[in-house]
């Protein structure tokens, strides 16, 4: 029977966003670069490519919306754990109604949706690990105290842990999951202090698979039926090393996947889908 | 009320006890009673000290004024039947009732039990009269006792109400006995059909108690008004026909109208404090994994509790938990669901199975249920409890609190650790391995952080509870729970017979450990009972055979345990432990070091007489693992296992330094068949884990590479994961996996995690060398807890103290002596007893090494002076200042991140946070020989330790003057305790136990810093 916390890394579907023309220019970024547009489309139809044809999702595409430069990354606009689906409330001003397509979208699939009312809580989905036993959330500039304690209040079965996130825009700008148990995350000094932090925590045990590059530790880990453990992961090109410590994993199916461009505005593998399981987990 | 002085014991006792009555609603004709009682006790007490005096040589010469002071104190307090008095005259009854179980837990055979009971009483009033006494005496005065005490039971009949705490204690120990012969196949329906009772009943006041179980349905019985909380326990498990007991216990509300857990070892009136003799049965420790539960109706009862904890919202959860959950009581309590025939919604509403039940969530559970055909309720109970035991909060027991910035927060204790909450998220965790020591202080509640890789010092984390009485009551559950999942056997009470101070409390029944030992010997046929519907809907409901078993069922399984085990564990359950901070014993790994040292060390020790010392003096703890090692140690006699086993016991007391646990986990490779069971016990956690993932693992497996280019600490975790892998998920192998939790700490940063001080490891380190045998030597004398790691490290000669330690503890003069024989090859021994005259006094500052230079000995001579002590009316606190040595941080938690924290813990610069209030008694020095005359010094060692509520630092010099040698040996002990504290009583002990071990040494100077504080409230 469905059990708690059954099947982590089961997928069914995904919901992903088109790239809008005002990516290049508008979306929001941490280090002034160039974004290539029709790169990052380029790029981005590969990714959704991989999720539709090689792991044969269901892969739900939402219109891109040009007054919504950031609109891509649609993970931050939804957290979503078993049969329930959190819409968040960005902690930037501009991606605030980002959440409005995703709510319809969740809603469509028949997740029981729960909303962020509170007005001083902030969530982006990029700060909240899932680990399969328990969530942390980080703190960053993008979300707050508030904001986690609402994910607490959604997802009351799992501990809710927050981690500070003292560099990097989200948590997960540098680490995770690579598998049940198994945290992916990069080895500069805060990526590590805030492993130490989650690992102080819980109350399980992790793995950890360090890589060099912080940006290589966003990975996407599912395990589907007839594939067993996949790994969505950085590509040679970008981080050779970490590419290197990622081919050790000998029982994934691992793909590269490319993000040259998406990179550029703190995109990474993890924030370009929101990652459902529909069916009922099996017994 | 006839209290005919039958002899002289007889009376005494009864005059301690009638002091150590309670004041409440005795009747007048007790009281004076008691009265009369004291009156002749003063008689008889004069008694015995004139005999003291003709035996001993001269007792009397070290007898302190200040203590018969304080007898006629204790004395004549209850009859003031003033609430103050109430608080030492418990101590005396508390401190009784512990005692009994050192003795007991010797194995003893069980005629013997009789009297070796009683003579801890004995001893006890023999120590107070005479305290710093030559060592001699006690002995001799106890044995004349003991026969006197040997006689039958109709003496303690005639001795009645005023005996009735002590026949209490001895109640339990007959119960106990009586337990045992059950077991031995007796055919007694019930365990609590001790003698004692039979006999007792009807002097004895009788009331009613209720007790709610678990289905809401009340039980009611007839105690006897002084019994005390185990008793009302025992009965009613038996109503419940439960056996694995140990995961429940049984709570009152206080007169604050607060939940407490009723102390099975104190008397059940002085609890609850008021007429109201309502109890309820509930989940005390919530076993992290349900399925290793041995029986369906243990699984059956912590089902009910959890229904009742997710339903009011305790055990909070989702609306799909909440649905899943609720389905699978509905399969448990009312069977399959009818297709034909669908329960009516409105049924389900009746049914309360979360706090905010919507109809969406009732048809949720309908169509859950559905899905459950064809399972029994046992296998329902397992899939509801399957699913409970993930929840975050599972077994978290949650305190109101607020951290250093005032700011509102929630500390949970639980299987692995304090949780700290704020609102809904986890704000920071403290594992129990993490955790050095547990402490509180009028509401201020702290546990002492054992310091990462990266940091140098101990950090001190403080907390603030609502009042005294919140902060005691968190304290105890910790206490209880760390001790219950963390330990193999409580603390043992030997060091406890030292630290007569402090809080008396600590968890009394078994670890989880020792009931899955004890569980695991369980074999009657399931016991039938009947669930809650059952009663309502007279309907079977499962396939499952019903086989109605009756007492003779019982008997039967109750056969099936080891008779040991339950005698044991028993008296474990009567430790005596003092102090209110707990020293946290994380790693049990060490106890098999040592004790496989030890076991080397015996044989060439045991000398039949360290036999019969060890049988009589050993601690109870640690039962049934002693009966499972039994079994696989085939080969070696049970005697010699029985001495293992309270050396085993020995060791954690001692435990500490937390550098132990690095060494002795360094030593871990080396680990035998008992390890793996000490491990499966330790963590439960990881077995869960790998379960979870098998295929994830292997997954992980090749993740070993990579890791190893991190720390090394991950290393050693995924390599062990991988051998999990490898060899599957029996629970065995989990066991090792899981050991490698404390390994990794410990193994990774010995250095840092030492709780001695740095300064001094090294200092030891140095002499460990050239000096061995003195590391021997001097174990032995250490009386709280020397950090016994360090010699184990050292090398395999040292590993003997600890052992040795232990005995000379509780021993006669006699123990120690066969001792130092046996060391005499041994030069500094030797000297040390050659000329008893020689150790006294004051070595020359200069021969202290400068942390140690404010360090006040503790070895004591007891003088007149030392009276002062009594002046001062209000124990509530002793503490010594500070340790020099050991520099601790304090630092606060705030509502902060635990990353912020734990840098302010790496960067900040010790501080040591000390009282100021110190009130210094300093005795003369009487026996100043040798004074001052600086010699050589040839060798000083210090070595800390750190216990429950106290910190010893045992400073030991050895000096050549003119040809002659002397051993100096000094202690600071540093008490930190609550209101309980009787200051002379431990000064008293501490005095004792001091001239106990060395006998050959005097007593210079005694000096005690006390700091007092007005505690809020007397407890």
């Amino acid at each position: 029977m469905a059990g708690l916390m059954a099947g982590f890394g089961h997928y069914t579907h995904a919901i992903v966003r088109g790239i809008p023309a005002s990516l290049a220019k508008e979306a929001l970024r941490t280090n002034q670069a160039e974004v290539d547009l029709d790169k990052a489309r380029t790029e981005h139809d590969a990714y959704v490519q991989v999720l539709r044809t090689r792991l044969g999702l269901e892969v739900v595409e939402l219109p891109a919306d040009e007054s919504l430069p950031d609109c891509v990354f649609v993970e931050d606009a939804a957290v979503v754990c078993g049969d329930t689906a959190l819409i968040t409330r960005p902690g930037a001003e501009s991606r605030r109604r980002e959440t409005e397509a995703m709510k319809e979208a969740l809603t469509d699939l028949n997740m029981n949706i729960v909303e962020i009312a509170d007005e001083n809580a902030t969530l982006d989905g990029g700060d909240v690990l899932f680990t399969g036993r328990e969530f942390f959330v980080g703190l960053s500039k993008r979300t707050n105290q508030r904001g986690a304690e609402i994910l607490a209040d959604a997802f009351k079965d799992y501990a809710v842990s927050t981690v500070p996130v003292l560099e990097g825009l989200h948590l997960k700008s540098f680490c995770s999951m690579g598998g049940p148990g198994l945290i992916v995350i990069g080895s500069s000094d805060p990526a590590q202090k805030a492993l130490k932090i989650m690992q102080q925590m819980s109350d399980h045990r992790y793995d950890k698979l360090t890589v060099p590059d912080d940006l290589a530790a966003n990975c996407i880990y599912m395990n589907l039926p007839d594939k067993g453990h996949v790994l969505l992961h950085c590509t040679t090109d970008e981080f050779p090393e970490s590419v290197k410590v990622f081919e050790k994993l000998k029982d994934h199916m691992l793909i590269p996947v490319s993000n040259l461009e998406k990179v550029k505005l703190d995109g990474a593998l993890t924030c370009c889908s929101v990652l459902i399981n529909k069916k009922k987990p099996d017994n | 009320m006839t209290t005919e002085a039958s002899s002289e014991t007889e009376v005494k006792e009864n005059a301690e006890e009638s002091a150590a009555q309670p004041d409440q609603s005795e009747k007048a004709t007790q009281e004076t009673q008691e009265v009369l009682n004291t009156e002749e006790e003063d008689k008889e007490k004069g008694k015995v000290k004139e005999k003291e005096g003709k035996d001993g040589k001269g007792i009397s010469r070290y007898l302190p004024t200040w203590l018969k002071k304080q007898k006629s104190l204790s004395q004549t307090s209850p009859t003031k039947e003033t609430p103050p008095t109430e608080e030492p005259t418990s101590k005396v009854t508390e401190e009784e009732e512990v005692s009994a179980p050192e003795v007991n837990g010797h194995a003893e055979e069980a005629e013997e039990k009789e009297e070796v009971k009683s003579e801890p009483v004995k001893e006890k009033e023999v120590e107070s009269n005479s305290n710093g006494s030559a060592d001699t005496e006690p002995a001799k005065e106890e044995k004349l006792e003991e026969s006197v005490q040997t006689t039958p039971e109709e003496k303690k009949e005639t001795t009645k109400e005023a005996d009735v705490a002590e026949e209490e204690k001895k109640g339990q120990e007959q119960e106990t006995q009586a337990e045992a012969d059950v077991q031995e196949g007796d055919g007694q329906t019930s365990i609590f059909q001790s003698p004692f009772r039979l006999v007792r009943k009807p002097k004895m006041k009788v009331v009613v108690c209720h007790v709610t179980l678990l289905d809401g349905t009340d039980f009611s019985c007839e105690v006897e008004k002084r019994a005390n909380g185990q008793y009302l326990f025992f009965k009613v498990c038996e109503h419940l026909n439960l056996l694995e007991k140990d995961y429940f216990g049984l709570t009152y509300k206080d007169t604050h109208d607060e939940k407490c857990w009723l102390d099975p070892m104190k008397e059940i009136k002085r609890q609850i404090r008021s007429n109201n003799w309502q109890f309820s049965f509930n989940v005390k420790f919530y076993p992290p994994d349900p399925s290793l539960l041995t029986e369906d109706i243990t699984r059956y009862l912590l089902c009910l509790q959890l229904r009742d904890d997710v339903a009011f919202g305790r055990l909070p959860c989702s609306f799909v938990t909440h649905a899943l959950l609720g389905s699978y009581t509905l399969q448990a309590e009312f069977g399959d669901q009818e297709p034909d025939q669908p329960r009516p919604l409105d049924f389900i509403s009746q049914q309360t199975f979360a706090p905010n039940q919507s109809k969406e969530m009732e048809e949720k559970i309908l169509e859950l249920h559905k899905s459950h055909k064809g399972m029994t309720p046992a296998q329902a109970d397992i899939q509801f409890l399957e699913n409970a035991k993930k929840l975050s909060m599972y077994g978290v027991d949650l305190h109101r609190a607020k951290d250093s910035e005032g700011v509102d927060i929630m500390l949970g204790v639980c299987a692995n650790g304090l949780l700290v909450y704020k609102d809904r998220l986890r704000i920071n965790r403290f594992a129990w391995p993490k955790i050095l020591k547990i402490s509180y202080k009028r509401n201020n509640f702290y546990i002492k952080i054992r310091p990462g890789e990266t940091e140098q010092f101990e950090s001190t984390v403080g907390f603030k509870l609502q009042n005294h009485r919140s902060a005691k009551r968190l304290w105890k559950v910790c206490v209880e729970n760390h001790s219950f999942f963390r330990l193999n056997a409580p603390e043992p009470p030997t060091k406890a017979r030292f630290l007569t101070l402090g809080s008396k409390f600590r968890y009394s029944g078994r670890t989880q450990a020792q009931t899955r030992m004890a569980s695991s010997l369980i074999d009657r046929p399931a016991p039938n009972f009947e669930r809650t519907s059952s009663k309502r809907i007279s309907r079977s409901l499962d396939g499952a055979p019903v086989i109605s078993i009756t007492e003779a069922g019982r008997d039967t399984t109750e056969n099936g345990h080891d008779p040991n085990l339950e005698l044991q564990s028993d008296s474990k359950s009567q430790m005596r432990v003092h102090g209110d901070n707990i020293y946290v014993r994380h790693s049990n790994l060490m106890l098999e070091d040592h004790d496989k040292t030890q076991e080397e060390v015996l044989k060439h020790q045991a000398s039949i007489s360290q036999l019969k010392r060890s049988f009589m003096e050993a601690p109870p703890p640690s039962p049934p693992q002693p009966s499972q090692w039994e079994k696989r140690l085939t080969s070696s006699p049970a005697s010699t296992i029985r001495i293992q086993q309270q050396q085993v016991v020995s060791v954690p007391q001692m435990e500490t330094a937390s550098a132990d646990n690095a060494i002795s986990d360094t030593k871990e490779p080396a680990k035998t068949t008992e390890v793996e069971i000490e491990e499966t016990v330790v963590i439960q956690e990881v077995s869960k884990a790998t379960k979870a993932g098998n295929v994830t693992v292997t997954s992980n497996s090749p993740v070993g590479p990579p890791a190893e280019q991190e720390s090394s600490e991950q290393k050693v975790r995924s390599d062990e994961e991988v051998v999990v892998v490898e060899e599957e998920n029996q629970t065995r192998q989990e066991s090792v996996s899981s050991e490698s939790e404390s390994e990794e700490e410990a193994e990774y940063h010995p250095n840092v995690t030492t709780s001695i001080s740095n300064t001094q490891i090294p200092e030891e380190k140095e002499e460990e060398d050239k000096l061995e045998e003195e590391v021997e030597k001097v174990e032995p004398e250490v009386l709280a807890a020397p950090a016994p790691s360090l010699p184990a490290e050292i090398s395999q000669p040292a590993e003997e103290t600890p052992q040795e330690e232990e005995e000379p503890r509780k021993e006669t003069e006699e123990g120690m002596k066969d001792e130092v024989e046996e060391k005499q090859d041994d030069p500094e021994t030797e000297e040390s007893t050659d000329d008893p005259m020689l150790t006294p006094d004051e070595t020359p500052k200069s021969f202290v090494p400068p942390e140690v230079e404010e360090e006040e000995q503790e070895e004591p001579k007891v003088n007149g002076e030392a009276s002062a002590v009594d002046a001062e009316p209000r124990p509530h606190g002793i503490c010594c200042s500070e340790l020099p040595v050991v520099k601790t941080e304090m630092v606060t938690i705030s509502d902060t991140f635990a990353a912020q924290k734990t840098e302010i813990a790496t960067k900040e610069v010790p501080i040591v946070h000390t009282e100021t209030k110190t009130i210094t008694y300093e005795a003369a020095q009487l026996d100043g020989n040798g004074e001052g005359e600086p010699g050589v010094l040839m060798t000083a060692q210090t070595i800390t330790s750190e216990s429950l509520c106290t910190t010893t630092t045992t400073h030991i010099t050895k000096t050549l003057k003119g040809g002659l040698s002397e051993t100096r040996i000094e202690k600071r002990i540093v008490i930190t305790g609550d209101c309980d504290i009787d200051h002379d009583q431990a000064l008293a002990q501490a005095i004792k136990e001091a001239k106990e071990q060395h006998p050959d040494m005097s007593v210079t100077r005694v000096v005690v810093h006390k700091e007092t504080e007005l505690a809020e409230e007397e407890d």
